[in-house]
């Protein structure tokens, strides 16, 4: 698995917390529930969402009753811009952070000086399940500000009691200068900027293996354990998994240990729920299901079955650590993404790997639905592209045929392969356009 | 003793062949032979010209995916049993035959016919060792319509 030469042994910030027993974890799960219900009475909107649900903190007998709370969604936080979910005095806030948006207002979030505490732990416990010891110097390239990254990162770090150059990202000849000079142990940033910092030390004459960074937490965006293994070649390091959103908390949700088989889950401070996006019934474990967060502990801005739009699935099996939170594997797609073909589940990142594995390298595509008669149908075009041409009928019937199966086993579904002229399918500026659903209108989260 | 044949990436719709067919045209490249395969969503137009480079870079300069095999151009007695004695030559070496097409034009009583061999170099030997006339490039090219 590792193609670095260093190791990460099983360090825990938080024995008694993250070893707790499942079921002293339920007990304490349930004890902060009703107490963030109690908190939540002083917000308009969940006061009367769960007045409709009929429902009151002193009901809430067992961890069974949150299937009855209300849900709380992304669009529920913009309407009430910019603090409308706050649930304590505006004077008690220590500090305000906000959720990347590209367009419009972004959504504001706040934290109380204990929220901070709070936060900073949880940052720790990832940071040293993946290695982080006392006296690593840290180099951070998250962008610093309103986005959560940066500066939960930055005082999870001191909490630890490393030492921490706040690099922010950008000037990235800098950054190699920094990271060469100070000799770094451990690098912060997104995956995308490890590639970009590897390339250009490269550039610039410095093999990034020479660099002494030994490990790397690494988020913001999503990444593939491809990914993973070209940084950590390129990089000669380790690098970890982390999670979290700025409505819930930030960074700090889950993260990695040393094992890697899953972010393990902050349980103690968080519920998780996996669910089936359409139904909102729980998935099972290890099925694919959006993840729903409820925060048990934040005072600021508590957050009930907060919808993340994120899918994951999850592992409760015991793991090597010894940490007894369950695990979320990494994120492989966005709701919104998301189609329903025939009941099934199926995302656009599904129909790129079967891609990749039959052509190598990312090709155009576009995901048609539509629903002629009873059934939905998928059709996938394909660019055609001048090394997978060949003027042997068989030739292209074959990678036809190939393309077709390595769809249907990755996601489990029959659609009509098309193999179209390059240049056809539209290329937009920005994100590509990868699906036209015709089937149906998607329903409003 | 090979030919350069071009073979075009179509998709089975109408107003797909004539893409080609107008940038080879608006350069003044004539073709002297083509086949079409189909499925009845992609098709393949395969071509020979005389300009081949020349033609592939305008039909990749209009879009196209552009692929060069090389093909075998036999001369067949226009009779009956003229194709067969070929086929048997080929059959006894052992050699896979991909596709053929034919010339429209032709010499007194011979038809030329473009073959695909998986292995048109063994395919050569065998058919020359059996007296058949396989046609030089030059040779093809000196026969056929000026253009």
């Amino acid at each position: 698995m590792a193609t670095s030469t260093f190791v990460c042994e099983n360090r825990i910030w938080d024995g008694p917390a993250e070893t707790m027993d499942p079921a002293q974890r339920r007990q304490v799960q349930l004890q902060r529930l009703v107490q963030t219900l109690q908190r939540v009475q002083n917000v308009p909107f969940y006061r009367q969402a769960l007045a409709k649900a009929k429902v009151q903190p002193d009901q809430i007998h067992s961890l069974d009753d949150l299937r009855r709370l209300p849900f709380t969604t992304k669009a529920d936080l913009h309407e009430h811009y910019p603090l409308g979910f706050l649930a304590v005095p505006r004077q008690d806030i220590a500090r305000i952070h906000g959720s990347s948006g590209t367009t419009g207002k972004p959504t504001l979030v706040a934290y109380t000086r204990q929220d901070l505490q709070t936060w900073a732990d949880l940052c720790a416990r990832f940071l040293v399940a993946g290695g982080l010891q006392k006296g690593h110097l840290v180099h951070i390239a998250f962008g610093y500000g309103l986005f959560t990254g940066g500066l939960g990162l930055h005082y999870g770090v001191e909490r630890v009691g490393a030492s921490v150059v706040p690099a922010a990202s950008g000037n990235t000849p800098r950054q190699v200068m920094l990271l060469q000079d100070l000799q770094a142990d451990v690098l912060v940033c997104t995956p995308s900027y490890a590639l970009n910092i590897a390339e250009v030390a490269a550039a610039q004459g410095v093999d990034p293996r020479s660099l002494s960074l030994r490990f790397a937490h690494f988020g913001g965006e999503p990444w593939t354990e491809d990914m993973r293994a070209e940084i950590e070649r390129q990089m000669g390091l380790l690098a970890f998994d982390n999670y979290g959103l700025s409505e819930v908390i930030g960074p700090g949700i889950s993260g990695e240990c040393a094992a890697r088989r899953g972010m393990h889950i902050q349980e103690d401070h968080f519920i998780v729920e996996c669910l089936n996006p359409d139904t909102l019934e729980p998935v099972a474990d290890g099925e694919p299901g959006e993840l729903v967060f409820t925060s048990l502990t934040k005072q600021a801005m508590p957050v009930i079955r907060y919808r993340t739009r994120d899918i994951a699935s999850l592992d409760r099996s015991p793991c090597p650590c010894g940490r007894t939170g369950a695990r979320m594997s990494r994120v492989i797609g966005r709701t919104d993404d998301m189609l329903i073909i025939r009941g099934v589940n199926v995302f656009p990142s599904q129909i790129e790997e079967a891609l990749l594995r039959v052509e190598g390298a990312a090709p155009h595509y576009l995901i048609q639905v539509d629903r002629p008669g009873a059934l939905d149908e998928v059709t996938v075009r394909v660019e055609m592209r001048p090394q997978d041409f060949s003027d042997r009928m068989a030739q292209m019937q074959a990678l036809h045929d190939r393309i077709d199966r390595e769809i249907q086993s990755i996601t489990g579904i029959r659609v009509n392969v098309e193999l179209v002229e390059p240049q056809t399918l539209e290329r937009s500026a920005g994100k590509a356009q990868r699906v036209i659903d015709r089937q149906r209108q998607r329903k409003p989260t | 003793m090979k030919l350069n044949q071009l073979s075009v990436f179509l998709e089975n719709k109408p107003g797909k062949l004539s893409v080609p067919c107008r940038a080879l045209a608006k350069a003044g490249i004539n073709i002297l032979t083509l086949s079409l395969a189909d499925t009845h969503q992609f098709g393949i137009l395969r071509l020979i010209l005389r300009d081949w480079q020349r033609a592939r870079k305008v039909l990749e300069e209009a879009g196209c995916v552009v692929n060069a095999t090389e093909v075998v151009a036999i001369e067949v007695p226009d009779r009956p049993g003229g194709l067969a004695v070929v086929l048997d030559v080929i059959e006894r070496a052992n050699i896979n035959l991909e596709y053929m097409y034919a010339f429209s034009f032709r010499r007194k009583d011979t038809a030329i016919l473009v073959f695909r061999f998986e292995k048109p170099d063994e395919a050569i030997k065998a058919l020359q060792d059996a007296a058949i006339n396989v046609i030089a490039e030059v040779d093809l090219f000196d026969r056929a319509p000026k253009g």
